[in-house]
């Protein structure tokens, strides 16, 4: 019972930042209604940079953070700007997802140039050591618990932004129907560029409580979390902030357990199974909202 | 995943430039001091009679390996360390009192130019072949020596294809008998009584590596209680595997990957207070380099390698202070294997009484057989043998991490 306890908090701290990273995704996805596969490299850049003003700069831990904060916000308006942006038009929605993954190419190859292939060890931002209980059999870790405060605090945040504030209140206007929200007088540009910052500056949060848990940093760090996070946010229902956060921490502890139990080398396919059942069953995930398409 | 293999591949290819970089205070020059004067004169005699042996009473070895480019760290101290063989042979009257001619040439890690560089010293008039350095172009390479029935002894060739014909053999351990002699040193030294094992399945160095353990561990006097995999696509988290592990009651946890996922694996066990010895095979050796890396969480980490330039035996202590008079830089394990090749040679030919004058055929024959009846006492092992298919039978050896630094284990 103990080590089924254990697993369940194993599976809770890798579900934690799944859930973290998708709620940055599924943000963007469901403002500006475009996937940003590049997601998971602007996670990486802003570890990237906490570890240089950390380690390199022998600056603190926040000052790290802040600085990252700012940079990933700036990549992430400005890839908006110069990638995303002009093809908004485009015909194809497909245009502006293959731009995003070559986005994401583009900042693995920068990083490799400028950071190098080498594996860096990053110092967790979290230095609490975290919970030990039942004499040493239950040990829950501190950046876990403090992932999953930091997930609730933005959960809250977001929900509080997107409906209270007049900035919100565009988001949201934008997200159910663009031409309309430009009648409206809402500077639609400006409200995209608003939700790609907000994205990133999760980003860069996500980053470095990615990077505590699990202290291995190469320019491929982003990439394999980015997609089960994007797996998260489907599992929840993509576009639902709450749904994030349930689907990251169902994903976390479904992988766990399977791998517990199950077969550590079949987990990913049992996760990536249940996910295609999911949806099959409830093609909207778990809290998305089911909109009938008008004919 | 792909990305693995290329971060892998980019991230040796750095490591080799850094070397590159410390190594080029030594010479460098292809041709090997043994390979003087007189030996350009017979070149042209050489070529007309070619593959056929030359009449020259020298013995013929050649050389094959990355000597520039990015392995040439590996591809150099191969070159230093069979010119540092060659001359101690020939100072103590040759090989069945014949002296003994080097000539080394360049492949740049490309397989093609390893043929190519094959073909010069084939014209040359070699007999032996020590090469090539690594293992995609050693491959190329046989297919060469098979047609020319041309003795080859590869030093550092790791993969399994390399000694697929009955022409070709090798120093070092192959990937998949990595496995066997961690099971066999685990076992005959008595390290642990219960053995975890994490692997990754994605990746048939690891995967073979395990296997192998795992049929070897059947013979030796420990128990495998947990084997764990992981894969390409999900190799961050390691609770699950560390759990198993410290449930189960491992006392050492063997690791046939590479470094960068064994550092995350460190750093969880240290985080869930499980602290068994850890085991690891070459993939491990560079845990030490990770930048930030909190070298503390590596201390009593094991792994196993052919050669540690600080072991005490005489052998090792001249080689390492020739080595260094040379070229200032500490030998590495690539040296240390070339080294034996040429002893290897030296002992066959002995053998089998082999003189120069014989066809490349006649002398291949009969090293073929010889190499499977000799007993060599080298750097990276002592008595050392051979089996027909070319692999080596040798006792292996392994490193402890102490105070951040490579120590013998006991």
């Amino acid at each position: 019972m103990l080590s089924f306890l254990q697993y369940l908090i194993s599976g809770l701290s890798l579900g934690s930042i799944y859930a973290i990273i998708a709620l940055g995704y599924t943000m963007v996805y469901g403002i500006a209604k475009m996937l940003n596969f590049a997601h998971g490299d602007f996670i990486m850049i802003g570890s990237y940079v906490i570890f240089t003003v950390v380690t390199t700069l022998s600056g603190g831990s926040i000052p790290g953070l802040l600085v990252a904060i700012v940079c990933c916000t700036l990549i992430g308006v400005t890839t908006e700007r110069i990638a995303y942006r002009p093809l908004r038009g485009a015909a194809s929605p497909l245009a502006v997802l293959i731009t995003a993954i070559g986005v994401s190419y583009f900042l693995e190859n920068l990083a490799l140039l400028v950071f190098g292939s080498d594996t860096k060890s990053f110092t967790p931002v979290v230095s609490w050591s975290g919970l030990v209980l039942a004499d040493g059999k239950l040990r829950i870790q501190g950046v876990t618990i403090i992932t999953i405060i930091v997930s609730i605090v933005i959960l809250i945040a977001l929900q509080t932004f997107v409906n209270k504030t007049r900035e919100g209140q565009a988001m949201l206007a934008v997200a159910q129907d663009k031409g309309a929200a430009t009648l409206m007088g809402i500077n639609v540009n400006r409200t995209i560029s608003i939700t790609f910052a907000i994205g990133s500056a999760l980003a860069a949060v996500a980053g470095a409580l990615l990077c505590s848990a699990y202290p291995s940093l190469t320019p491929y760090t982003g990439a394999m979390p980015g997609i089960k996070a994007f797996v998260a946010a489907v599992l929840g229902g993509i576009g639902s902030i709450p749904g994030a956060m349930i689907g990251g921490l169902c994903l976390g502890i479904v992988e766990i357990l399977s791998k517990t139990y199950i077969s550590s080398q079949l987990s990913d396919a049992i996760v990536f199974g249940i996910l295609i059942i999911v949806l099959l069953v409830r093609p909207t995930g778990i809290l998305g909202k089911n909109i009938q398409e008008k004919v | 995943m792909k990305k693995f293999k290329t971060i892998v591949s980019v991230t040796m290819a750095a490591a080799m430039s850094m070397a590159l970089l410390t190594g080029c205070g030594g010479s460098s020059a292809p041709a090997a001091p043994a390979a003087s004067a007189p030996a350009e004169a017979k070149e042209e005699a050489a070529k007309e009679e070619a593959p056929a042996a030359s009449s020259d009473a020298t013995f013929k070895i050649g050389m094959i390996g990355p000597l520039t480019g990015g392995a040439a760290a590996y591809g150099q101290a191969v070159q230093w360390a069979a010119e540092i063989a060659v001359d101690e042979i020939n100072a103590n009257g040759g090989i069945n009192g014949y002296q003994v001619e080097l000539k080394c040439e360049d492949d740049e890690l490309d397989a093609q130019k390893s043929v190519n560089a094959y073909n010069t010293l084939k014209d040359w008039g070699m007999q032996f072949l020590n090469g090539s350095v690594t293992s995609a172009c050693s491959i190329a390479v046989s297919e060469e020596t098979k047609i020319d029935n041309m003795f080859q002894i590869t030093p550092s060739g790791s993969a399994q294809d390399c000694t697929n014909y009955d022409n070709v053999f090798r120093v070092c351990f192959s990937d998949p008998a990595q496995g066997t002699a961690s099971a066999q040193y685990i076992g005959q030294n008595k390290v642990a009584s219960t053995v975890g094992i994490i692997y990754d399945s994605s990746d048939v160095y690891s995967s073979g590596i395990m296997e192998n353990f795992v049929k070897e561990a059947a013979n030796q006097d420990f128990e495998i209680v947990s084997s764990e995999a992981f894969t390409a696509d999900s190799k961050t988290d390691f609770s699950v595997q560390l759990q198993k592990a410290k449930d189960a009651g491992a006392e050492l946890v063997f690791l046939p990957i590479y470094y960068t996922e064994a550092s995350l694996i460190l750093q969880q066990a240290d985080a869930m207070g499980y602290d068994p010895i850890f085991f690891g095979c070459d993939g491990m050796d560079g845990i030490l380099t990770v930048e930030n890396f909190d070298t503390s969480l590596a201390e009593g980490l094991m792994l196993l390698t052919p050669f540690s330039a600080d072991a005490e035996d005489e052998l090792t202590q001249n080689f390492v202070k020739t080595f260094q008079e040379k070229n200032s830089i500490v030998p590495n394990q690539f040296g240390a294997d070339s080294y034996d090749a040429v002893y290897a040679i030296k002992a066959a030919c002995e053998k089998a009484n082999i003189t120069p004058d014989m066809s490349v055929s006649d002398i291949c024959e009969a090293m073929k057989t010889a190499m499977t009846e000799i007993t060599v006492d080298g750097l990276t092992s002592v008595g050392m043998t051979w089996e027909a298919s070319g692999e080596p039978t040798k006792t292996p050896k392994a490193v402890i991490i102490e105070n951040g630094a490579y120590v013998t284990a006991e």
